[in-house]
Parts: C-alpha cells; structure tokens; sequence
C-alpha cells in the first residue's frame, strides 16, 4: 500500500504545533496501524542521515487494546474507522491504497499535549482519585462469598468496569465531556453492594472534580458510545445522573471532620 | 555462597508464615509517618503494596512509566487468578495449590514461598470482592470457577476475558485512594533508571522524567522494585511495548543477585508471527485451551497443502487429524502446563507438521465445543478473545479453527530475594515477576496475578516493617550526597555517549537482531553449541550497537528513541546471562529445555543430584558475572519425575 | 465539609435543562391545541379559539403558570447558554479533520442554533401577540379588524394573510422541529431515566411528537398560504 500521512506535530506542551505531510510504500494491510507508524519513524531515523528531523512520538503500549494508553484522532475518529477497537487492534486492511490519513493528537483542554500525538490524561487519574473506589483498607475484609450478588447486576457492572480509560469519549465529544468515562465508574459501583456504602460521596466527589477540571457537559449526542473502542453503553450516563439525584434527595452528607480512626 | 540465606522460617510448612508473622518486628503508626518507602511501577504487585504501605501509614512514592498507573502491563492478563477456594467442591486446598505450584514449576521454586503464596491466596479474592471488582457469579449470585493448565480442579477467578484488569483496576483504585489522601505521591511518566545505595544499604533512585528528559533524584528509607519481567530481551513477546529489564538490571549492577535468568516461558497459545515489521505478539488466553482442542495434520501432504492455501482445515477429515496433547497426555490432555504444550507444538511443527503460511502455527478448534454446547456459550465465554482474534488474523474462530504457536511471556527468573522478599542488597525489596520466588522452572497459568497480589497486599506490608524497624531513627535523606551525584553522572554520560555515537542503525534494528539470537537460541530447545554460540553473537552486537546506533532527537523532552536505546543496553547484557545461565543448567527442567537433556519420547530430563538449585548471578564489573547456588531443600514433599500422562 | 455552594454541578444543571424542557415540551402540546382552531375544523372554531385564548389571558390558574412557564423558559436558555460556553471553552483547539457521520441523530449537534432560531421566532412571535396583550407593542394591522388587546383569531388572519411571514413561520417552526427531536429524548437520559426497554420506545414517541408538533404548527401558515 501507499500513503500519505498528515501528522500533528508539536515539540512540546507550550510549542505551536503544525501539520507536517509524509509519504509511505509497501505497507502490509496485515500490517497494525501502530506498526505503520513504526515504519514511519524507523524510515525518519534512515532518512536523519540526510535531514535532521525527530521520530514522531504517540503513546503506546500494550498493543492488546486493553491498556487505553494509544489515543490517536485517525481522519476525524477517535481510534479510527473501526468500531470497538483501538488503535493498536485496527489494521491498515481497512485503509485503500493511495489513502490520505490524517492524524491528530486528543482534543481537550484538560488533556494538553505533551509532544506531537502524546497528551496528558492524568485527568482522568485525579478523577478517580476523587472516589473511584471503595475505601476498603488491605485485610479484615469477609469471605468473597459472604456478599451474594445477582448475576445480572455483575454482569452490568463488568460491561461498565470494562472502560479502559482510554479517552476516546473525551476526544469524540463535540463537549469534550468526560461524562462516558466517569459513568462508567460509577455505574461500575452502584450496581454492586460494596460499593453502596459510599454511593453518594463517590458520585458527588468524581462529578465535582470532573467539572473542575474544566471537562464539558453531557448534551446527550451519544458520540463517545459510538467511538468507545470498549462498546460502554450511554446507560451508564443515564444510571451516574439517576444516582446523582437521588443520592442528594435521599442522603444527608458525610460529616467528613468525624472520620477516621479512635 | 555465604550471602545467600533465604531466612527461611523454622516450623512446619504450614505453620512457617503464621510463626514469622508472630517473630517479626513491627513500626508503630508514629513511626511510620517518619519513614519513606519507593515503590517503582504500578502492576499488581506495585499499586498493591503502595496502595498498602500507603494505609499504614508510611509514606509512599510510586513511580510508572506509563502517562497513569493503571496502564502498567498486569492489565492485559486475561484468564484468571487462582486460588484454594475450593468453592466448587472438588477438593481443592491450601495443601494442591502448593503442590500443584511446585510441581508446575518443575521442582524448581522454595517450598517455603510457595506454600505461603497458597496461603494468602484466599485472602486476595476477598480483597478483591471487597474492592469491586466484578468477578464472574453464577445464577446463585455466587463466584463462578474456571479451570487452568497444570490443575485437575477448577480454582481460577474470572472477569470474563479480563482478569488481570478488574484485579488491576482494584488495585489502583486502592492506589489513587491512598494517593487523593496525601498518603502516597505519584511519579508517572518516570523511568527508573539506577538504584542509589548509601552504606550498602537501598535508599534511593534516580529516575527519567520523560516528559521533561530531566535526570531526578529521590530518597526513601527502602526501596521495593516491582517492574515485571523481562520477556522484551526476546524484541517479540507478549509483554507490552514499555515493559523493560533495566529497573531489574541496574539494581543487579548496584550488588542484587539475578536468579535463574535461564527460566523464561513460552507461552503455547498466541497468535503466530505474520511479517517483519511485528512490533509484538498476542496472546491468547490459556483459558481456551479448556474448550479448545489442539491438532496438526497427520499427513505431511495434508500440512503442505494448508500452508499452500489449497486445502481449508476444515475440510481434513477427523481421522487425519493428530489431537497430539490428547495423544500424548491422556490424563490431562489440552491442559498439560505450559511448557509442556509449547515444546510438543514446536516438536510438530519442526517435524514438518505445522499450518499456516509459515509452518509455525497450531490448530485450536472449537468445531466440537461449539456442537456440544452452542456458539453462545462459546460465545458468553471467549467472545472478546474470538473477536481480538479475527481483528487480528482476518478469519473467524467459530467457523475456522484459530492458529496458535508459542511465544515468549513471562520470566520466572528475577532478583534474587529471600523469604521476605529482600534482595541481596539490603533495603531492596522485589516484588511480582521481578522477583523469581515462586514458580520455580515454570509458572502455572493464573498464577501471575496470584503472585504480584500476594506480594503486594499480604507479604511486603508484614516484611518490609520487620526491615524498616530498626530504621526509625534514621532520618530522612538529602539527595545532594555523593552517591546521588555519582549515579546522575553515570546515566548522564551514558545518555551523551547514545546521542552522540550518530551511527547508521536504528534502535529498533539492533533489538531484533539481539531477539533473533535470543529467539533461536535461548528460546523453546537450546543446546549447548547454540548457547555459546549466542554468547558470543551477543558479545558482537553488543560492541556494534555502541558504534553504530543512531539515537535522533535531543536529551531533553520526550524522546522514545532515547528510551529503547536505554533499555536495549540492559537487554543486550541480560541475553547474554540468560545464555550462560541455561549453558551451565545441564538439564531440562520447565521452561528451560536443553535438547541435550531429554527422554526417547521428547520429555523433560531433569537431574535433581545436581541441579536442585536456584543460580543467582553476582555482576562483577568489567568482568563476567558470578554464578552462586541457593540448593532446594524440599522436606515436605516428594520431588517426583513431572507426569501428565497418567 | 462542603459549603452549600450557588454553583450548580454539570449534573444538576443538565437536570433543571431537561425538567425545564420537558415543561414546555408539554406546554407546546396545549399550545398547538388552540391555535389548530384557527383553522376551520369545526364549524364554530372562531367561538372556541376566542373561549380557549380567554380562558389562557384570564384564568388566575394560568396567571400563576404563566409565571412558572417564563422561568422555565428562562432557566432553560440561560442554562442552555451557560452549558455551551462551557462545552466551547473544554476543547480549545479544534480538530482538522472531524467526522459528523456517526452521531446518533443530525440534529443533536445544533441545539444551541436551533434554539437561537426558537429565541429570534420567540421575539417576533411575542411582539405579535403577548405584547399587545400587555399593550407594550400595536397588534399586527390589516383587513381583519382587530376587536381588542385580546383578539388573536383576527391578529393572526392578519399575519397569515402575508405569504413571506408564513414561510418565515415554517422555517422557524421547522428549527423548533430539530430541537424537539432531540429534545425530548436527551431529557429523559438526562433525568436519569434510560432503561433498555423503554428507552427505545422514548425515542419514537419523541420522533412522532416532533414531528406532529411541527406539522401541527406548520398546518396552519399552510392553509392560509394555499386555502
């Protein structure tokens, strides 16, 4: 196959980026399309001989699709043309011969750019920092069969804890909305009984942080279950703003001040 | 030899964890606050103790490469997590998970470890229930059981195809608990790249920022490595692109024994290589093997005409298929270990029996599963699997049979640590594949995950106080000390020395070349002429990467080019003492196969008079590394010849 | 220990949207229900128009829903207004290349246009009517007599007898149209309320309303402009 590939670049966090233009040959279509851009750089590192020019750095890792850490806006999606899959899963077999790809780092303010495609999700990270968990201590915990939990209800929860906070719902937003993502977690916990006890500080918190990193709002366009490469259902949006209400109806706050131990 | 005392507890087996617990010294909660730990990378083992230390009291910094801490590799585990539950009630205890574990890892692991490993098995699967994590329940609401290689009882956990996941998630959930509580402090982003020793004892690490390509500098009472394995010597495995030996490699220069580097295993069921510019391989989770049934042609003209495109799999009738685990394994069949599967694939195929356009690949069929129970409950089982399988490969697993063939996937071998898990060098700690404690010669599937969540959660948190005890009164550090200074110059200069030796060969280039040798080599069957002979290959490379890599972009910001060329110069020295370890092993014994050393029908031939030993190797500088022995003494069981066949 | 804070979270604000939505989503329904008297469909729709637009001008009831209809619609476009220069502000560099295919529905991309074209038809459509209702504004003139502040049948014939107001009435109608449908149902998940069965159902009974409700309203300029 022959390409020609459009790639952002940008030296780093504070620099101006540009479209930079490059041309491929003989790439395999059983050939990943991180793979492609292996040849690319590894070809830019030959070609450095002549013209002194840098790899182009994008976020990688697992190549399993399940480590969420590739991110790159292939021709105007999130992860590119196949659906439920990662960048690292899709192959240039879905590309044609003489295709002109384009491709762009995520896009939204509270995941800047690091360096060309790379960018910073730690975001994400803070958001679950704010409660994506329970506060379950190592130890002294009962017998993992003392809780019986309806099989329907673990099944739902492992469709939404299946979310590989990759991003991808954020990047195809039209809101840049990390609405997706945090229902997922949330929704992770709701359905289950470990994660009753702090149901309503947990939603509160996440949601919270979550607008205070400067995320966008929800307008319910269903891009980011389009785009999830882990197929996570707008439910899960749905079930996060049901628990939201009716854990601030039903609840009074934690008195946060009487925590901790005697 | 003298050094290495593996502290083993007196007592019996059973009572051997319960008495050290007893005996061990503790750090009240005053205390604690005043005492730093280091915990580098964020996989099972990492976040687990972090996330422990952290509610203890300690305080913590966790360092991973990756831009946040769930992306460490543990999350691509697919299968399941064991444990002597015994919860389906087919005779399942603490007692045969031990045994089935020793056994596994062909006689080869502590006793000791691996009874402890067993013991607190238990104690994960509540941890991790109590976490959230949404394991697999049947109608009754109960958690539901699968089996695994190397066991007659059904012991393994599962969150459908994503085990390793769930468990990681958990953990890092407990992690960024402890880290929005101020407890632990995370790095991310950071490489490890040289352990920092004050009076012989760990106290801290200079790390890459490799965002900002700064060198930095940071101090703590004890350090704890828990950076994984080092498959990636091997340029194709199923390890992920970031997994790295270098942590590993540069605490084995600072004085950390390596043990049994030789000990790699190669995993039976991936999908095969398909070209030359594979960057990684796949794989597939050991679980399909419990429906899946394995086979090659029996007819040579038979597997000529598949690998030509002219004969379709399904159309080989039954009786000229060779089920060849089945043939050979009545008793366990598909689920023999898996060192055991991955030889006898690489037995057929080298016998001019294998499929695929390469001759390098297996059949694993689900034609009779998916007759016998319907393609939806084949579905409801390895959906996620059948689908990364067709993303892949481009052909459909209910319709065709997959094509599988062993690659590299997990190193048994590590630093070498005692009972408490403590290296050579006192203060550092190893934790989860880093280490080699637990599955001797060969590790049992599902049993990673049981490991790096054992250290983690239930055997650093106890050990690493009795270290830290005598600590108290030391206070914290500064990192202007010399010995700071010298390991920042050290990497500063290796750095510069990269980037300037502007040769004509790219990174890349030199970590394929190394994995062939390694591959061909040091792989599935090794023999003594090609050990040496990899040995000599890699001392070669070793000396042409230093003049002819070419390292582009600059010393500051990200530069991935920069990265691998870092992590190949600790791969380039450890696939050299990997060769030397399986050249002086003269036996076969789990993943370690030497051709010189087997049966007529191709087992195994192990010789427990000599080699009923772990080897761990001392660096001496500019000079080739020591061997010493650690000798297995196994009182409480029977070390037998490994029988899958009855 | 949180401060009760006036900041309202993403959340809440999407939940006042979607509960000021649906209000006027029903208000709208009573709405086209008089004015479809405009038309001749039962002999004395002039009597029942007049009784209808009465009973909406004087009941003390109404009065007092009037006022809650107005903070509705208040709420819903300063919230609608707030959301989106928030949602602007989350992404501020932009993509080069953005693919529009694969949303759920073309119009759930315009909400803020569509309802900047509800806002500019809400200002004509109040000077028109509401207004000379207060007596701020003149009722619209021509060859129907206009009995008092509160004769909208013959205010109307007087609009709806100008060809270019009836187009310009369909084209906004039709932006009410594109609003409503992806209004109704993003009301309902955002309230939380999604559910495998029913939220299909959601979604058509929305559609159907949408389009029922536009082509009630459109009915109308139609008949004049072509009766």
């Amino acid at each position: 196959m022959k390409l020609t590939l459009k790639i952002w670049r940008q030296e780093n966090a504070k620099a101006k980026g540009r479209f930079e233009t490059y041309k491929l040959d003989n790439i395999s279509s059983d050939c990943s399309f991180l793979e492609m851009l292996d040849i690319l750089n590894e070809q830019l590192v030959n070609d450095q001989i002549k013209l002194p020019v840098d790899t182009i750095s994008f976020d990688h890792d697992c190549r399993e699709g399940i480590c969420g850490m590739c991110s790159l806006y292939i021709n105007g999606r999130p992860h590119g043309p196949e659906q439920g899959t990662t960048v690292c899963q899709l192959h240039m077999r879905h590309f044609k011969d003489g295709d002109t790809i384009t491709i762009e780092p995520w896009r939204a303010g509270p995941f800047p750019v690091v360096k060309d495609l790379m960018v910073d999700r730690l975001a994400f990270d803070k958001i679950i920092q704010a409660g994506g968990f329970t506060s379950v201590s190592t130890g002294g915990v009962p017998d993992a069969n003392a809780i019986p939990i309806r099989k329907e209800d673990a099944d739902l929860a492992m469709d939404a804890a299946a979310c590989i906070g990759c991003g991808a719902c954020v990047a195809a937003c039209k809101n840049a909305s990390a609405m997706l993502f945090v229902a997922a977690k949330v929704s992770q916990f709701a359905l289950l009984p470990q994660g009753q006890i702090e149901a309503r500080e947990r939603v509160h918190a996440m949601v919270a942080k979550m607008d205070e990193l400067g995320f966008g709002n929800c307008s319910n366009t269903y891009a980011c279950e389009a785009e999830c490469p882990k197929n996570i259902s707008v439910e899960n949006i749905a079930r996060m703003n049901r628990e939201y209400f009716s854990q601030a109806i039903t609840k009074a706050n934690r008195n946060q001040s009487g925590g901790g131990a005697g | 030899m003298t050094k290495l005392n593996a502290k083993i507890p007196s007592g019996p087996l059973a009572e051997k964890w319960t008495h050290y617990k007893t005996d061990q010294k503790l750090v009240n909660p005053a205390n604690k606050r005043k005492l730093d730990i280091i915990v580098v990378g964020t996989g099972l083992a990492g976040a687990a103790a972090a996330a422990s230390f952290g509610e203890m009291g300690f305080k913590v910094k966790v360092f991973c490469i990756q831009d946040s801490p769930r992306r460490a590799h543990s999350i691509a585990a697919q299968g399941g997590i064991n444990a002597a539950k015994n919860y389906p009630n087919d005779g399942d205890s603490v007692y045969r998970l031990f045994y089935d574990t020793i056994k596994g890892g062909d006689y080869r692991a502590r006793e000791a470890n691996v009874y402890r490993l067993a013991e607190v098995s238990n104690s994960i699967i509540d941890q991790c229930v109590a976490q959230g994590v949404p394991f697999a329940r049947e109608y009754s609401g109960y958690l539901d059981n699968r089996s695994f290689g190397g066991a007659q009882v059904s012991r393994t956990f599962y969150a459908r195809g994503q085990t390793g996941q769930q468990l990681l998630l958990g953990a890092y959930g407990a992690l960024s608990k402890e880290i929005g509580l101020g407890h632990v402090e995370l790095f991310h982003r950071h490489e490890m790249l040289d352990l920092v020793l004050v009076d012989g004892r760990a106290r801290g690490i200079v790390a890459r920022n490799v965002v900002t390509g700064e060198l930095e500098r940071f101090a703590a009472h004890a350090v704890v490595l828990a950076t994984g394995g080092y498959g990636n010597v091997y340029f194709l495995s199923t390890n992920a692109m970031n997994s790295n030996a270098s942590a590993a490699m540069r605490a084995f220069k600072r004085g950390a024994y390596f043990a049994n580097p030789a000990y790699v295993q190669i995993h039976p069921t991936c999908i095969p290589v398909h070209g030359d510019y594979q960057s990684k391989l796949t794989l597939m989770s050991e679980s399909l093997r419990n429906d899946g049934r394995i086979w090659v042609p029996k007819k040579k003209e038979d597997a000529e005409r598949v690998r030509k495109g002219t004969m379709k799999p399904i159309d080989i009738p039954e009786a000229d298929r060779d089920y060849y685990l089945e043939r050979r394994y009545p008793a366990f069949g598909n689920l023999v270990p898996r060192d055991v599967a991955s030889r006898a694939a690489k037995e057929r195929c080298d016998a001019g029996f294998g499929v695929g356009n390469t001759g390098l690949a297996v059949y694993l069929d689900f034609a009779e599963s998916i007759q016998r129970l319907g393609r939806n409950v084949i579905e409801a089982r390895y959906g996620n699997l059948f689908q990364m399988y067709e993303k892949i490969v481009d052909e459909n697993p209910y319709e065709t049979p997959m094509m599988i063939y062993p690659a590299v996937h997990y190193t048994m071998g590590g630093l070498w640590v005692d009972y408490e898990l403590q290296t050579t060098i006192p203060g550092l700690f190893a934790a989860g594949e880093a280490n080699f404690s637990d599955h001797g010669a060969n590790r049992l599937g599902a049993s990673a995950l049981m490991q790096g969540l054992a250290d983690g959660y239930f055997v650093l948190p106890y050990t690493i106080q009795n270290y830290l005890a005598d600590q108290i009164s030391v206070p914290r550090f500064k990192t202007d000390t010399p010995e700071f200074d010298e390991a920042e110059r050290k990497i500063q200069f290796e750095i510069d020395r990269l980037l300037s030796i502007k040769g004509k060969q790219s990174v890349d280039t030199f970590h394929r070349k190394l994995g062939i040798i390694m591959w061909e080599n040091v792989g599935m069957g090794r023999n003594e002429a090609g050990l040496k002979l990899a040995i000599e290959k890699i001392q070669l490379l070793r000396e042409e990467f230093w003049k002819d890599v070419r390292v582009v972009g600059s010393k500051t910001g990200v530069n991935q080019e920069l990265e691998k060329a870092l992590r190949l110069i600790d791969y380039l020295e450890l696939g050299e003492l990997m060769a030397r370890d399986a050249l002086l092993r003269n036996e076969s014994c789990g993943g370690h196969f030497r051709e010189e050393y087997q049966t007529e029908d191709g087992e195994a031939l192990r010789d427990d008079q000599n080699y009923k030993y772990v080897s761990a190797w001392e660096y001496k500088p500019g000079d080739v590394p020591e061997k010493h022995i650690e000798p297995l003494n196994y009182e409480f069981i029977e070390v037998k010849t490994r029988n899958y066949k009855v | 220990m949180r401060k009760t804070v006036v900041k309202l979270s993403s959340l809440s604000k999407k939940f006042f949207m979607a509960f000021a939505g649906l209000f006027l989503i029903s208000f709208l329904v009573v709405h086209l229900g008089i004015n479809l008297f405009i038309l001749p469909i039962t002999a004395d729709h002039e009597l029942i128009f007049a009784d209808a637009v009465h009973f909406m001008t004087t009941n003390p009831l109404i009065k007092v829903m009037e006022v809650v209809l107005f903070g509705g619609l208040l709420l819903h476009a300063i919230l609608g207004i707030i959301l989106q220069l928030q949602n602007w502000n989350a992404r501020p560099v932009g993509y080069k290349v953005s693919q529009k295919s694969q949303v759920y529905s073309p119009f759930t991309r315009f909400m803020i246009h569509t309802g900047v074209i509800i806002f500019l038809f809400l200002i004509i459509h109040f000077m028109n009517f509401y207004f000379v209702k207060l007596g701020w504004t003149d009722p619209p003139q021509g060859v129907y007599p206009i009995a008092g502040q509160h004769d909208f049948y013959n205010m109307a014939l007087n609009l709806f007898a100008n060809p270019t107001y009836c187009i310009l009435y369909i084209v906004l109608i039709l932006g009410l149209g594109f609003h409503l449908h992806h209004a109704f149902q993003s009301a309902f998940q955002s309230l939380g309320l999604n559910h495998p069965t029913y939220t299909p159902v959601i979604k058509v009974v929305g559609t159907i309303y949408s389009v029922l409700v536009t082509l009630g309203f459109i009915s109308i300029p139609l008949y004049f402009l072509f009766a």
